[in-house]
């Protein structure tokens, strides 16, 4: 009996172990096949005309910054619709909602997550850009800015999900502790519910920040795809062109090997290392303060 | 990136030739979609042994298919690239050219914006982004908002040519960087129809009713020219090309009996019948 817990218990942790392990292996390996096709680009395109404005791939045009401020900027507007609403959603449900509202809020958020994103596309053609066109007096309603309300509402049941699991996590001890203090019940959620859940809410901010980043179908639909560099702040009201768009637009039709194919693998490889960034970013800063946490507890 | 099957007619009555059904792949330009759909529909009616498949995708997937061996027939809205032949040959692949129709591009614009009529050159500076304002070519105090095909039309590739750079092959100029580029058609067609600063193109076939088409001269003094099938036969409506079928070397079997049907009169009305332009007509 011993001997056969022993025996299972060893093959079950090592297919654990595998699976664990697996993730960086495949990541790796994605990895490895970007590099192996984006690669090229250096030998067949000068960094000089790589770094440059203008995006034109059928004249061999292959300036990639017009596309990387273009993501930049949709994701940034996404951020700035998705982490307050999704952090002050996530706080409603978990500390303030009655038990009624919280179960019928928690779901429907849910649903909102498994929309389609080409759903969320054609309500941006439909509806959302022929009413901020008209609303904002702009010449187009096809700008960063649409792409940017949904690509927040996209990302909103990301951050809220993970969010209010990490909210829940806190120990009701902590709110009881505040409340004996006499701390309101304000006080309670932004100085001792939200700092004891930083690294769940950190987390949070940055599946929905990927979420946003790596969309593709709805920023297609509703951004105008006009490769024009976007700098300023103003440029979230006009058509910007991502980079998530370009590969899913030009890909299906580019010859397999040639120098468009291999920006377009560059570009993937950008928007990876553009996302690895943003999470060893958000880590060490979960860690970080994980080690002040722990030096002041001891 | 329309994507339709022709579904052939109920056989489970005639399983026998069933088993020694012929299929034809057809993909390609979204131009010629809904023409090689109805093509399909009619041809497989008429010969229930034929099972024909039709996607759309575009002119480049369609050769990129071709020459990846994946399809019998590619749709073509523009003539075959040379790197295109080369990597056909490079893969064994011998591309085999057939004009199969014609097709106007119109010029389009809101119902309301006052603006009938368009030299190319007008419509050359307004893509190219020499013109920021409708004042500037007679119309209201509007901005300009281009509207493109994404680069990978064949479309696209053809208004670069023939309109922006005014079918002159020196001439460098290229489409306005903040011209929008749209994943179809119907994203152009959408865009027009509710915003009044919009300016699109697209097949004469697709331009719905509500939408203005603009009068098109070709030089400064020309007679303005709105697209119609006549004005297209007659060569005075100045945006006109052909559209085409590329097969693997000539065909034979059972899709040289569909190309010779698709030239056929009785095909050549579906032509008509979508706003394009049949091939012949003007012989007739």
């Amino acid at each position: 009996m011993e001997k056969s817990l022993n025996w299972s218990e060893f093959i079950i942790t090592r297919a654990i172990r595998t699976s664990g392990y697996s993730a960086i292996l495949f990541v790796a390996l994605i990895f490895l096949f970007l590099i192996r096709e984006g690669l090229p680009t250096f030998g067949e395109v000068d960094l000089s005309s790589l770094f440059s404005f203008r995006w034109y791939p059928i004249e061999d045009y292959f300036g990639i910054l017009p596309l990387i401020s273009g993501s930049l900027i949709v994701t940034l507007g996404a951020s700035l619709v998705a982490v307050p609403f999704g952090i002050g959603t996530a706080v409603f449900i978990s500390e303030i909602a009655p038990r009624w509202v919280r179960e019928i809020l928690k779901p429907l958020v849910e649903l909102l997550g498994g929309l389609p994103s080409v759903v969320l596309g054609f309500l941006g053609i439909l509806v959302l850009s022929p009413f901020l066109r008209v609303f904002l007096d702009l010449p187009t309603g096809l700008t960063a800015l649409t792409g940017s309300l949904l690509l927040g509402g996209i990302a909103v049941p990301t951050v809220v999900s993970v969010a209010e699991d990490a909210l829940d996590s806190v120990p009701r001890a902590y709110r009881e502790g505040a409340w004996a203090l006499g701390a309101t019940r304000w006080q309670t959620i932004w100085r001792v519910t939200l700092p004891a859940a930083r690294s769940g809410v950190l987390t949070a901010i940055m599946l929905g920040v990927g979420r946003a980043i790596g969309e593709t179908m709805t920023v297609m639909m509703v951004t105008g795809n006009a490769p024009v560099l976007a700098l300023k702040l103003s440029s979230l009201f006009s058509p910007v062109r991502t980079m998530t768009a370009t590969i899913a637009a030009e890909m299906g039709e580019v010859a397999n090997g040639s120098t468009h194919y291999h920006v377009l693998f560059f570009i993937g490889m950008v928007l990876f290392l553009i996302s690895l960034g943003v999470n060893i970013a958000a880590s060490s800063v979960v860690f970080r303060s994980k080690k002040r946490a722990e030096r002041i507890l001891s | 990136m329309i994507s339709l099957i022709a579904c052939g007619p109920d056989s489970s009555s005639e399983t026998a030739s069933d088993s020694q059904a012929k299929y034809i792949e057809n993909k390609g330009s979204d131009t010629i979609v809904n023409l090689a759909l109805a093509w399909a529909e009619r041809y497989q009616a008429e010969h229930p042994d034929v099972r024909i498949s039709v996607t759309g995708g575009g002119t480049g997937t369609g050769m990129a298919s071709l020459i990846n061996k994946t399809v019998d027939i590619a749709n073509a809205s523009r003539k075959i690239k040379q790197e295109e032949i080369d990597a056909a040959q490079a893969n064994g692949v011998n591309p085999v050219e057939h004009i199969i129709a014609r097709d106007a591009i119109a010029v389009i614009v809101h119902p309301e914006n006052p603006v009938n009529e368009l030299t190319l050159q007008q419509i050359s500076d307004i893509y190219s982004g020499k013109f920021n304002n409708w004042q500037e070519v007679g119309g209201e105090d509007r901005p300009i908002v281009r509207l493109s095909r994404e680069t990978n039309s064949g479309t696209h590739v053809y208004f670069l040519e023939t309109v922006v750079r005014l079918g002159d092959s020196e001439n460098k100029t290229f489409f306005s960087t903040d011209t929008l580029l749209l994943p179809s058609s119907e994203g152009i067609i959408a865009e027009v129809r509710q915003n009044p600063n919009a300016i699109g193109y697209d097949g004469l076939g697709y331009v719905p009713d509500d939408l203005k088409m603009i009068a098109i001269a070709k030089e400064d003094g020309d007679p303005y020219v709105l697209p119609s099938i006549p004005t297209v036969n007659d060569k005075s409506y100045a945006i006109a090309r052909d559209l085409y079928m590329y097969t693997n070397g000539e065909a034979t079997g059972v899709i040289k009996e569909y190309l010779d049907w698709i030239l056929s009169s009785a095909a050549q009305e579906i032509v008509a019948e979508l706003g394009f332009v049949p091939v012949g007509a003007s012989n007739d």
